[in-house]
């Protein structure tokens, strides 16, 4: 796997190391860290901090009712595809032609009954076309429906100034502020918009490298390299890392960026359950005991995927015991930091912050651009080994086009934020009002007796909603109130869980939270959406420990 | 003022069984034809249910009281 003798893009790295150990603060010996640590320690027990998660069960009447709405639903999808299939109604939807109706049916299957039948009804949700940067407010297209949901057309209003609880803006640095984006500005007027290339052939720029440095400095690792695009750096990279013979041991929950990454890559797949500690070991385990299915040898690479936040769950990974467990069974960790880098932890560094542990515990590290940053693309970082290889072996290399200059331009600017080489706290400012406003808006809705999943810490906030006619209501009230929400359903999520997923930026001010949360509680009121039994209303005496927040 | 109110309660409660049964969701017509059956249906089992179980209480009764009889009524 190790390419030693490559000096890629010319740099020495030495410096660099130097630098992350005099910032860190931490002196190493034989990889293990002594000295300053900030939270706990890192030989794998759980940190001092509290690791407080909710998934909180709802009562059995709300299950019932959901399949009661579930099954009126089907009845009436089974009623008005006789209807189109005996000629009663017009067909919208994609059919056969006459002369394949012999044929083997294309449409037929379960996946395609529920988008004719329930998704096409509440399809005015979805894909709302926004006609401003998606920061704290944004501005969206008016849409309207002649013919229940089947086309829509534009009245050509714009809705102005709707608050934003929708889009990935965690630190919000999706800014149109030409202050802020003089340098953006700046280079693309000097580099123009299109590389025209991959990274091997003409397309790694002076900015990529400049990047890449800057990634490594940010995360304390030895090398980075970044891509185009973050689903691609996931399903590009896995099959360049694992091939067959090796083992994927997958949480439940991924990503499909990681579920195709680890099937391209033909490695031999197994699930543990979302974020349980018995069952991978379990599984590592019986990998380590029985070998290869048949010829029962050992496997050559053992690798574990892992989010370090759940964007549907809104779960932090358990990164201390996984990390243990690697130790123990000699496997790979792969921790895909998607929509936490940059959210979590003290200074925005993402999980392995967080828990205060050492980022060389983890093999590889990958994470996108896309959420924090308010860019595009993704990035693989470790040591400079893997790096190298990656970098000749990766498919996104090889054929990906590669960055966009003024969008590399604009991840450095916010990184430099971030890490305060601009000569201000702005960063740092940034990722804790993003933790403050994350902790309030999640504590009131606890308060007011919503059922919330996740990790009290986690800025995706998903509220569960449970019934299908609830999932179009909620949406369309919060709408009509100048609220943008996302709300999801099935298959995305399990078929009796729905839910309303916001995400919370630290460009929210207080009023934006307040106004969102004063509407949610009358919403919850009217569409009877308080479903949780343990309300700290009810037991104060409980979450005392949780209420120390800083106020204003 | 009163009436305003009463009349918001109701297509509350009316709205509620909406999301319930995933009426929300339907085109009108089809709405109208699930409103009809359900209310069809239930006015079946009230019909049923007032004529038949008091009936079947009573016979219920009867046999149970059978089941313990020979036991001197209190007269006391």
């Amino acid at each position: 796997m190790a390419n030693p003798s490559a000096v890629c893009n010319g740099h020495l790295h030495h410096h660099q190391k130097q630098n992350n150990l005099l910032k860190s603060g931490i002196s190493k010996k034989n990889g293990i860290a002594k000295g300053i640590k900030k939270n706990g320690v890192s030989n794998g027990s759980l940190s001092k901090k509290a690791f407080i998660e909710h998934f909180e069960q709802a009562p059995m009447y709300v299950a019932v009712l959901t399949f009661v709405g579930f099954g009126v639903g089907t009845i009436f999808g089974y009623l008005r595809d006789f209807m189109r299939a005996w000629g009663l109604e017009k067909r919208n939807i994609a059919t056969e032609r006459e002369q394949q109706k012999d044929f083997v049916p294309l449409y037929q299957d379960f996946e395609n009954f529920y988008t004719r039948n329930l998704y096409m009804r509440l399809r005015d949700n979805w894909n709302r076309p926004i006609c401003s940067v998606p920061g704290p407010q944004f501005d969206l297209m008016e849409r309207v429906t002649d013919d229940y949901n089947w086309t829509f057309r534009f009245t050509g209003r714009t809705i102005k100034n709707v608050i934003n609880m929708g889009s990935y803006n965690y630190l919000g640095f999706a800014e149109t502020d030409a202050n802020a984006l003089k340098t953006v500005a700046k280079e693309l007027q000097k580099y123009g918009t299109g590389v025209c290339s991959s990274r091997q052939e003409m397309g790694t720029l002076d900015k990529h490298v400049e990047l890449e440095q800057l990634v490594a400095r940010f995360l304390g690792v030895e090398a980075a390299m970044v891509f185009g695009m973050g689903f691609a750096t996931n399903s590009m990279n896995i099959p360049a890392l694992v091939g067959k013979g090796c083992l994927i041991l997958s949480d439940e929950l991924n990503h499909t960026s990681l579920v195709l990454g680890a099937r391209l890559s033909g490695a031999t797949i197994r699930i543990f359950k979302h974020n349980n500690m018995q069952s991978l070991e379990s599984l590592l385990r019986d990998a380590i005991i029985y070998g290869q299915p048949r010829s029962r040898r050992a496997w050559r690479k053992i690798i574990i995927l892992v989010e370090g936040i759940y964007s549907m769950e809104g779960s932090i990974v358990r990164l201390p015991e996984i990390v243990a467990l690697k130790r123990k069974y000699k496997a790979y960790l792969y921790l895909d930091e998607a929509h936490s880098i940059g959210a979590v932890g003290a200074t925005g560094r993402g999980v392995v912050e967080y828990f205060g542990m050492n980022p060389d515990d983890v093999d590889v590290l990958m994470g996108t651009f896309t959420k924090s940053f308010g860019a595009a693309g993704g990035y693989i970082a470790g040591k400079k080994d893997l790096v190298d290889f990656i970098r000749t072996h990766s498919h996104s290399a090889v054929y990906a086009t590669s960055m966009c200059p003024s969008v590399a331009e604009q991840i450095i600017r916010a990184m430099k934020c971030l890490m305060g080489l601009d000569g201000t706290t702005q960063g740092l400012q940034r990722v804790q009002k993003l933790g403050k406003n994350t902790r309030y808006f999640r504590r009131r809705l606890h308060e007011m007796g919503f059922i919330v999943y996740g990790n009290d810490d986690s800025p995706v906030v998903p509220l569960l909603l449970y019934m299908p006619g609830k999932i179009g209501a909620f949406s369309r009230r919060m709408l009509e109130k100048n609220i943008g929400v996302v709300v999801v359903g099935f298959p995305a999520t399990p078929i009796a869980e729905s839910r309303a997923r916001f995400c919370v930026s630290a460009a929210h001010t207080r009023e934006m939270l307040d106004t969102v949360l004063n509407a949610l509680d009358e919403l919850g009121d009217f569409l009877q959406l308080k479903y949780s039994r343990y309300s700290k209303a009810a037991h104060p005496e409980l979450y005392e420990e949780t209420r120390c927040e800083l106020e204003d | 003022m009163d009436f305003k109110r009463v009349k918001d309660y109701f297509y509350w409660l009316y709205f509620q069984y909406l999301l319930i049964t995933c009426s929300y969701v339907l085109e009108p017509w089809e709405r109208s034809m699930f409103d009809t059956i359900l209310v069809t249906v239930l006015a079946m089992v009230l019909y049923t249910a007032y004529v038949f179980i008091p009936i079947h209480v009573r016979l219920a009764f009867e046999f149970f009281s059978q089941m313990f009889g020979g036991q001197p009524e209190s007269t006391i």
